[in-house]
């Protein structure tokens, strides 16, 4: 029970929980589930597959924090991707001898590659700049955030691209086993990362990065490899996040696509227990984040806040989230409302 | 001097997390005295200063100030009643001038007519005049971090001082002056001390307290084991007071260059950096200790850097085994088998919130890469290897390494690096902020690794330490190596080198 208490993840879930609540008292149906044509349907399933792409972009952001960065241009990599994704593959259907089919300008494979490879170097760029060039994180990717917005703009030409292929809209809206197919992708990636940290010397090294840059340098550790590596993961995420997002609208929209994601990204982090002074990290913590994010944006549909107040309303809860993270002001709680028994050892 | 009780304490007690810090200390501090707080890590002073001054308030006991029951909430607070605290680790903004940093939070303001703003012609003149009585002229415009640490700390005590202080408390202000340094520093102590002021003098250096100290109060384990005039206390009184018991001198060298044989193991040949280190020599032999002597800034810690990879060398090259190397970061130094115990252990040396078991695991897995993971079991049995062999005193393995005293983790990164079976060890300042006893320990161990055939570089700030144990000593000054002297040599030899042809 001690150790529960304890636990890092408690105030998160408890957050959750707490959500999930409310939810559930303003609408009643809010846990039904619907069986229909081999899909779950439900509020609960719709916030797992909204909450999807935040999760891929958040478990890339854990990382980038651990290491004691921040990675503010997800947003506009999120953009970039979806562009680069939707331009190429395109499609129109064109009947031929009467049967219809779905053409592409390039196979979906190829473009889906192609976007995460942007995706990556874009990565590359923001790594490179923070490990060899020394700048800082926080103005290292603020030039990407700017700039790659514009890039896919450019990109899609200020238009709105529409996508008319039909199996490419598997990703943000197709359903595997029952459930949305986006999850499966976000679960994927952090059981990958999972396996990585856990398995292999990375988690270790991305902590003591984090910590003590110069003291891992010391030790051996290649510190500016590893750092290049998070960056251009981190971009990564963002990109297979913006593939769900393009397949799920069906389009892509250089303008509007991942607008602000990196803040909600870095709000699941911290929510999520991470500290941004880097070091000890829980990826988990990010992936409850998320849910914790959308669960609230979707409570606040539910129970009917006027769209012009959700905004703060959403700010408040985040704020209550924190203060109960933290342990200063745990302890000054528990002093006004425990009174002190007189001559307790302290 | 017929002098007052300025402070006094009484029954001071203070618990962390259940461990007794401090138990029922008594302590007074004269006016017109320096008064030398002794006792190894762990003995409780850093938490008497820091219950002095408000930073932990006593869990029991009481605490006057001239007769007045005082209970500072904060360090602020006992600045107000006027006792002043200059900290260990310069506790300053190096992003700031001298001036500002003097003034910090109390900066004189213009009267009205001038619109209340800062006055800034008063803060220079001010702050040049308070470094004037620490004897120090230097540009106070200029940023803090443009000067070496040893005029940040006397900056640091220039702000103690330009408060009306009635107590000043020095945690080891030494610790990173070199000998000419802490003279001038003793000489603006002793004139205040001849103004009145009471002084609290913390240090791991005997031969300081003796310079300097009238009186010594010894803690150990938390508690009072005494209060001494200096001239009642000999340093060997002195040691057992701290340690508890009789400490044996260290055993002196006796491996002697003829017996070491083979080449080099590492041989530097005029390895240097334009601006940092002029070009040296330098070689290594299986089972050799090398001594480095050399006031602070002769380039000692410059030549560690080029030789471990962490500063590029641009002239020179090095050998390993007759074969021509070249490191370019400290892994492939440490492919090679080299380590290094770097000068400042909070930067350069430990992970401070990664386990016991994960800092001493890190050196050794950053060796053997991302892949070959060294599972928590395996690291966790390394771990338990050394921290037996070295004495490591911690709760368990899994304790953030922040949480040990400086001894332990020092021993820590000392650790670190004998997982990897290092053939050449270079250690910058191994003793440095590390008590007597532990202090002792980390040399026996160098002297055990020597014997054991490991190359040894010993950088160390305390001559006597240097001509103990090195087989050969190379000396430096002003960036540049003057001479070597063999391992026998006294002291008085190597500072000899150091001032002689100018």
């Amino acid at each position: 029970m001690q150790r529960l208490l304890r636990h890092r993840l408690l105030w998160p879930f408890a957050a959750l929980v707490l959500l999930l609540a409310v939810n559930a008292a303003f609408n009643p149906g809010f846990w039904q589930l619907q069986w229909r044509d081999g899909h779950l349907y439900g509020s609960v399933i719709d916030i797992l597959n909204r909450a999807a792409p935040l999760a891929l972009v958040a478990i890339g952001m854990t990382l980038v924090i651990a290491t004691r960065g921040i990675d503010i241009s997800v947003g506009a990599v999120v953009a970039i991707s979806a562009a680069v994704v939707a331009l190429m593959i395109g499609g129109e259907l064109v009947v031929k001898n009467g049967v219809q089919t779905h053409v592409t300008r390039f196979p979906m494979s190829v473009a889906i590659v192609a976007a995460l490879a942007v995706a990556a170097l874009c990565g590359l760029w923001n790594g490179l700049l923070v490990a060899k060039v020394g700048m800082q994180p926080i103005i290292a990717t603020l030039i990407l955030m700017v700039a790659g917005r514009g890039i896919a703009q450019l990109l899609t030409g200020g238009q709105i691209i529409t996508v008319y292929y039909a199996p490419f809209f598997f990703l943000g809206n197709g359903f595997l086993l029952g459930l949305p197919f986006a999850v499966f992708i976000a679960a994927a990636v952090w059981g990958a990362v999972h396996l990585l940290l856990t398995r292999t010397a990375l988690g270790l090294f991305i902590q003591s990065i984090g910590i003590n840059p110069a003291a891992s340098r010391v030790a051996g550790v290649h510190e500016r490899l590893i750092t290049v590596c998070v960056y251009v993961f981190c971009a990564f995420a963002a990109g297979v996040a913006g593939l769900v997002i393009s397949s799920n609208v069906k389009s892509a929209d250089g303008n509007n696509a991942g607008v602000l994601m990196e803040l909600d990204a870095i709000l699941a982090v911290t929510l999520g227990g991470t500290a941004l002074t880097g070091g000890r990290f829980s990826l988990a913590g990010s992936v409850l984040g998320a849910l914790i994010i959308q669960t609230l944006t979707s409570t606040i549909y539910s129970i009917g806040v006027p769209p012009e107040v959700n905004m703060v309303v959403k700010a408040a809860v985040v704020f209550v989230v924190m203060l109960l993270q933290s342990a200063e002001f745990r302890a000054a709680l528990r002093t006004v409302l425990v009174r002190p028994s007189p001559g307790a050892a302290p | 001097m017929a002098s007052s009780v300025v402070l006094e304490a009484r029954g001071l007690t203070r618990r962390f997390t259940g461990v007794l810090a401090l138990s029922g200390v008594d302590f007074r501090l004269l006016a017109g005295e320096v008064h030398a707080l002794m006792g190894q890590n762990g003995a409780g002073k850093s938490t008497l200063i820091k219950v002095l001054t408000g930073v932990h308030p006593a869990d029991a006991g009481e605490l006057r100030l001239n007769g007045t029951v005082i209970e500072p909430q904060s360090a602020a607070d006992a600045q107000r009643l006027g006792i002043s605290t200059v900290y260990q680790e310069v506790n300053l903004c190096p992003n700031l001038s001298v001036a500002e940093n003097i003034f910090a939070g109390r900066y004189p303001r213009r009267r009205a007519s001038g619109l209340w703003r800062i006055d800034w012609k008063r803060i220079e003149t001010d702050a040049r005049a308070l470094l004037a009585r620490l004897h120090l002229d230097i540009d106070v415009s200029r940023l803090l971090a443009s000067y070496p640490v040893a005029v940040q700390q006397l900056v640091a005590i220039a702000r103690a001082l330009s408060v009306e202080a009635k107590v000043l408390i020095l945690d080891e202000p030494t610790s990173s002056l070199d000998e000419r340094e802490v003279a001038r520093l003793f000489v603006v102590l002793r004139q205040l001390r001849d103004q009145g002021m009471a002084i609290l003098f913390v240090t791991h250096f005997l031969a300081q307290t003796y310079a300097i100290a009238d009186r010594i109060t010894v803690l150990r384990n938390g508690e009072l084991v005494g209060e001494y005039l200096k001239a009642e206390l000999p340093p060997a009184a002195l040691i057992t007071a701290m340690v508890g018991r009789e400490l044996s001198a260290a055993a002196g060298r006796n491996v002697h260059a003829s017996e070491i044989e083979g080449p080099a193991v590492l041989e530097a040949r005029a390895i240097g950096r334009r601006g940092q280190l002029d070009p040296v020599d330098v070689a290594l032999g299986r089972g050799e200790i090398v001594g480095v002597g050399g006031l602070l800034g002769s380039g000692r810690t410059e030549l560690a850097r080029l030789l471990f990879g962490l500063d590029r060398s641009d002239s020179g090259e090095l050998w390993m085994d007759k074969a021509p190397v070249r490191f370019d970061s400290p892994s492939q130094a440490i492919r090679h088998g080299l380590a290094m115990c770097p000068e400042e252990r909070k930067h350069d040396g430990i992970v401070a919130e990664l386990s016991v078991r994960e800092n001493i695991a890190l050196a050794l897995q950053a060796r053997m890469g991302i892949w070959k993971f060294l599972p928590p079991a395996r690291q966790h049995a390394i771990a338990e290897r050394f921290v037996q062999a070295l004495g490591i005193k911690t709760a368990d393995l899994d304790t953030p390494v922040a949480m040990l005293s400086g001894g332990n983790q020092q021993k820590v990164v000392l650790a670190r690096w004998l997982a990897i079976e290092p053939r050449v060890m270079i250690l910058d300042e191994p003793t440095r902020g590390i008590d007597v006893a532990a202090k002792q320990e980390v040399m026996n161990e160098i002297l055990a690794l020597a014997r054991s055939g490991l190359a040894v570089l010993f950088i160390s700030s305390e001559m006597d330490e240097v001509v103990r144990v090195a087989d050969r000593i190379v000396v430096m000054r002003d960036r540049r190596k003057v001479g070597e002297l063999p391992g026998d040599s006294s002291e008085q030899a190597v500072y000899h080198l150091i001032a002689s042809d100018t």
